[in-house]
């Protein structure tokens, strides 16, 4: 395993999605409207071949560097990869009906797509600090555009506006903690600073921890952690939905990724310092998010702060790898954190798959009373979204339920005192709150009589994924070893190898 | 028995497959064949615990019928089934409630039908796995999972406030349950890293740590019984739900919180369950008393019969806490002996209601006059609630009684008024809905219960008379199992040197 080479084999997937993008951005010039069909098909053989790339990389437990170590490729990163791969191939077979409709079915929708995960898978392997912000701009820059798909819309013009001014922020913040932390230590490069921190040769304890508390805000604003988390509610509702979901579900990966990266990679040896900052974000977004989630009518507001809160859980799990110095439950705690998100990004899928199903030429269906009575219209969707919001809520037997467990097994794992206790209490007694909203997503659904009968009308290909996604969350409710053990071996291969 | 057949998996599996099916399958048009389908799955549900009666040996006080396989490596937690004579009872007690409420909503539900039946059928496997669960993770799991059928059941079926119970329900269980499972966490670190509630059992926790755990167990436990003062949510729980979803609460989801403090609160922390047993027996005695003056002045019938449950469950705990062979063994008899009293008095409730749709005692008046064989049935089930020898309310009482009295005389006596408040509250009910002239016109066309509602009355009736003449056969397999766990709880398990 050679650092110092460019070694392009490491990035098979990344070059063929960048080709496909290419090829998917050209063609589409020579497609007609009525011929789009062709653009979505080709977007989604892109993605097919990525994810077999991503899967044969994951199956062959590499673990290479590329472009002289500024590029890693290792299991997590492959798990990491597959996930957002098949997410945003997800996204836009359920996106069809209602992009058809809204006249957002037109080539930029994948072609943005498509860069979007490029970024994302970018973010998920960088092991150099400027590859993140390479990676974070080209996927935060194409998500502004796609927010603002519906240019004719005022909501989603002003959400695209926010989304566009916060994120221009927040990679601001990312940016300068970047250059604090490269004037401390003198180096970019993950590996490199985590040693010169530990070995004493950094030139100012105080710049290296002011630009930590720069890297944490950054992320907190990527992961839509409180108090910055101003953006997600605004978004999640005004975006189109399609988009929503593209924002909502693989970012939240290559969030978690660099989150990784950077604090645990690159800035190990002052967990003391971030650790404390995870805290208090971690107990913001809880109480924030599950609290102001209850207030909401609408469907895709109530699910962005719900997002909140969920984040807060992954934060939750994130702080508890490093005890005192010791990284003997690293490996534990992140491949906690990692399966939370990759539930979460299936469970969000899920819920906006539902959004998306539900909506028609000329009605979003993201009022919650909109799911009025669904129970009756299809017993099978109904069940699908009661299965997801019970998932969200943590309730068991369903997935949802795991991914909670192992975070709080982390969190009680990093010590047994009695702060650890008091803040696994705390989190699980405002998991309790968020019970609240997502069981009255079930009470409108089973107890309310609809209020049309109108017939659910959508794309025969969207109505499988759906219905795969339901079963893909039964499946892992019953089983969850598998994933938890590909989370759990990958995080381990990381941090070993 | 490692390699016996799986009964015990057949007792959890048998009714869940059954209820997916109708779920998958059922419509309202094919009604019919919804309920044929449902009560050919709950009566095969209840076969399968035929072996595990049969077959029990009642010499030992170990787990048995045990099934284990390996289910979250990443966890440590195990597919891992037993039952033992605290546990035995309650799975053909399931099973066959599980029968009456298939019969006893044969005709009256028409609405989703297939929904109605699979959810019942579901939640029947979900309450056999929580009592044969001894994976801690499992436990839980099953215990949870409960509460969304119940929940669905109380919000779709029930009366005109349903959606306020139901939340109520839910919220107020899993405030309790999400407490236990940090417990259960804990415990899975402290003896590390294992799911296995034997493991916990001989686990040794400093002292004030056990009564932190004993703190969270006992906020999910007490929730579920439900133990004054949290259990508001049953009496609205229970008005609300329909008539099968009453006779499940009262009948088998109460004894879930009873059953988790014998088979984790007891054993896992003895020092501090010795330690905070004056409070649990003071709750169960303000039950006992508080609540049997509550039950007296309730006008609705439902509202009533859910304050005696309280009640007896009081009586339950306060067995349980005395740490007494007799005291323990009449707590579990009551258990058991209340799942058929209770199920057959919201099940007479709901007879009437079906005919009357009011559960307002003052609406009635005379009933024996046009539905007699109904008045038999009723009259037999208010003397069981009320604790009439030869009936099976009365033996489980009398025990904890004679434990009480053993282990203090003012608690014995205190524990004993309930003999008389439980007459009053159920005989003044039954004198004036049953006795005297026909109250009103709507009486007088009352009339007399069918052949269906006949057998699944008469299923009960058999229990309470059987459990209340000749109780040995209930009683015997538990002996060992009790001695085991009082001789369990009697050593301390503070770590040594503290």
């Amino acid at each position: 395993m050679s650092m110092d080479q460019l070694n392009l084999n490491a990035v098979v997937p990344e070059l063929t999605l960048l080709v496909g993008a290419g090829i998917v951005m050209v063609a589409d010039l020579f497609t007609p409207d009525e011929r789009r069909n062709r653009t979505y098909l080709l977007s989604l053989a892109v993605l097919a071949v990525v994810a077999v790339e991503c899967w044969s990389a994951l199956a062959g437990d590499v673990v290479g560097y590329a472009f002289n170590g500024m590029y890693v490729t290792d299991p997590m990163a492959n798990v990491l990869k597959l996930a957002s791969c098949i997410a945003t191939g997800v996204t836009l077979v359920y996106a069809q009906g209602y992009a058809r409709d809204r006249g957002l079915w037109r080539g930029e929708l994948f072609t943005l797509a498509l860069f979007v995960l490029l970024g994302i898978q970018v973010m998920i392997s960088a092991n150099h600090m400027l590859v993140i912000y390479l990676g974070l701009e080209l996927q935060a820059l194409s998500l502004y555009a796609l927010a603002a798909l519906r240019r004719d819309e005022a909501r989603a013009t002003e959400a695209a506006m926010k989304y566009f001014v916060l994120g221009a922020l927040a990679s601001g913040f990312l940016l300068y903690g970047m250059s604090m932390l490269y004037g401390a230590s003198g180096t970019l490069d993950l590996n490199e600073l985590a040693h010169r921190i530990s070995t004493g040769r950094v030139a100012s304890r105080a710049a290296l921890v002011l630009g930590c508390v720069f890297i944490v805000s950054g992320l907190a604003f990527k992961l839509g952690a409180v108090p910055f988390h101003m953006w997600i509610p605004d978004v999640y509702q005004g975006a189109p939905t399609p988009v929503t979901l593209l924002i909502g579900a693989a970012p939240k990966m290559a969030a978690f990724a660099i989150a990784f990266r950077l604090l645990v990679e690159g800035l190990l040896p002052i967990a003391a310092d971030w650790q404390r900052m995870l805290v208090l974000l971690a107990l913001a977004s809880l109480l924030v998010g599950n609290v102001t989630a209850i207030a909401q009518s609408n469907l895709k507001r109530m699910l962005g702060y719900s997002t909140i809160g969920q984040m807060g859980f992954v934060l939750l799990a994130m702080l508890s790898g490093v005890v005192g110095g010791s990284t003997a439950s690293t490996a534990n705690a992140y491949s906690a954190a990692m399966f939370y998100v990759i539930v979460y990004a299936l469970t969000t899928l899920g819920t906006f798959g539902i959004v998306l199903l539900l909506a028609r030429q000329g009605f979003e269906a993201e009022e919650i009373a909109d799911l009025r009575g669904l129970n009756r219209r299809s017993p099978w969707y109904a069940f699908v979204m009661a299965l997801l919001m019970l998932s969200l809520a943590g309730v068991p037997p369903t997935v949802g339920f795991y991914a909670k467990l192992v975070v709080l097994q982390a969190l009680l794992a990093s010590g047994a005192g009695p702060a650890v206790i008091w803040l696994a209490v705390i989190a699980v007694l405002l998991s309790l709150v968020a019970a609240f909203y997502y069981l009255r997503i079930i009470k409108v659904m089973y107890f309310e009589e609809p209020l049309d009968d109108a017939a659910i009308v959508a794309p025969q290909d969207m109505r499988v994924a759906l219905s795969l996604n339901g079963v893909a969350i039964i499946v892992l409710s019953f089983v969850p070893q598998t994933l938890l053990a590909l989370c759990s071996t990958a995080m381990l291969r990381t941090l070993g190898g | 028995m490692n390699n016996a057949f799986p009964w015990l998996s057949a007792a959890i599996w048998i009714p869940i497959a059954f209820g997916v099916i109708i779920l998958g399958a059922g419509r309202d048009r094919n009604g019919g064949v919804v309920k044929a389908v449902a009560l050919f799955g709950s009566a095969l549900g209840l076969l399968a615990t035929v072996p595990l009666m049969t077959q029990f040996d009642p010499a030992k006080a170990g787990m048995q019928f045990v099934e284990k396989a390996a289910w979250i490596d990443r966890l440590h937690a195990e597919y891992y089934l037993g039952i033992d004579g605290l546990s035995m009872w309650f799975v053909p007690l399931t099973a066959l409630l599980t029968l009456v409420v298939v019969i006893a909503g044969w005709e009256v539900v028409t609405d989703r039908v297939a929904q109605y039946f699979g959810a019942f059928l579901i939640l029947s496997g979900l309450m056999v796995g929580v009592f044969a669960a001894v994976d801690g993770l499992l436990f839980y799991i099953f215990f949870e999972a409960t509460l969304i059928p119940m929940y669905i059941i109380i919000g779709v079926w029930g009366g005109p406030n349903r959606v306020y119970a139901a939340f109520k329900f839910f919220l107020y269980t899993l405030l309790g349950s999400l407490l236990m499972l940090v417990a259960l966490v804990y415990l899975y670190q402290a003896s590390g890293g294992s799911f296995d509630i034997l493991t916990w059992h001989a686990t040794r926790i400093p002292l004030a740590v056990q009564e932190l755990l004993f703190l969270a167990f006992f906020a999910a436990f007490a929730v579920k019984v439900p133990m004054f003062p949290v259990h508001t949510w049953l009496p609205d729980a229970h008005v609300e739900a329909p008539t099968g979803g009453s006779i499940i609460l009262a009948a088998i989801m109460l004894k879930l919180g009873a059953y988790g403090f014998l088979r984790f609160s007891l054993p896992i922390t003895p020092d501090a369950s010795r330690e905070l047993a004056w409070f649990v027996i003071t709750l169960s005695l303000v039950a006992v008393v508080y609540i049997g003056f509550v039950a007296l002045v309730q006008s609705d019938m439902k509202k009533l019969v859910a304050y005696s449950s309280i009640a007896h469950m009081g009586f339950v705990t306060l067995g349980l806490f005395m740490f007494g062979q007799i005291g323990t063994e009449g707590a579990i008899v009551q258990m058991i002996s209340h799942g058929f009293v209770s199920g057959a008095m919201f099940m007479c409730i709901g007879v009437l209601y079906d005919r009357m749709h009011s559960r307002n005692i003052a609406d009635y008046g005379g009933v024996v006059n046009t539905m007699p064989h109904f008045a038999a049935f009723m009259m037999l089930f208010a003397m069981a609630n009320c604790g009439l020898p030869a009936t099976s309310g009365f033996v489980g009482e009398f025990m904890v009684i004679l434990g009480a009295v053993k282990y203090n005389p003012l608690i014995g006596f205190v524990a004993a008024t309930t003999l008389i408040l439980g007459a009053a509250y159920s005989l003044w009910m039954y004198k004036r809905v049953i006795f005297g002239a026909v109250g009103n016109s709507h009486v007088a066309e009352l009339k007399d219960i069918n052949g269906r509602e006949t057998l699944g009355l008469g299923i009960l009736a058999v229990a309470v008379l059987w459990l209340g003449i000749y109780p040995a056969p209930i009683t015997t397999p538990m002996h060992a199992s009790v001695a085991g766990l009082l001789q369990h709880v009697s050593q301390s398990k503070i770590p040594a040197g503290q």
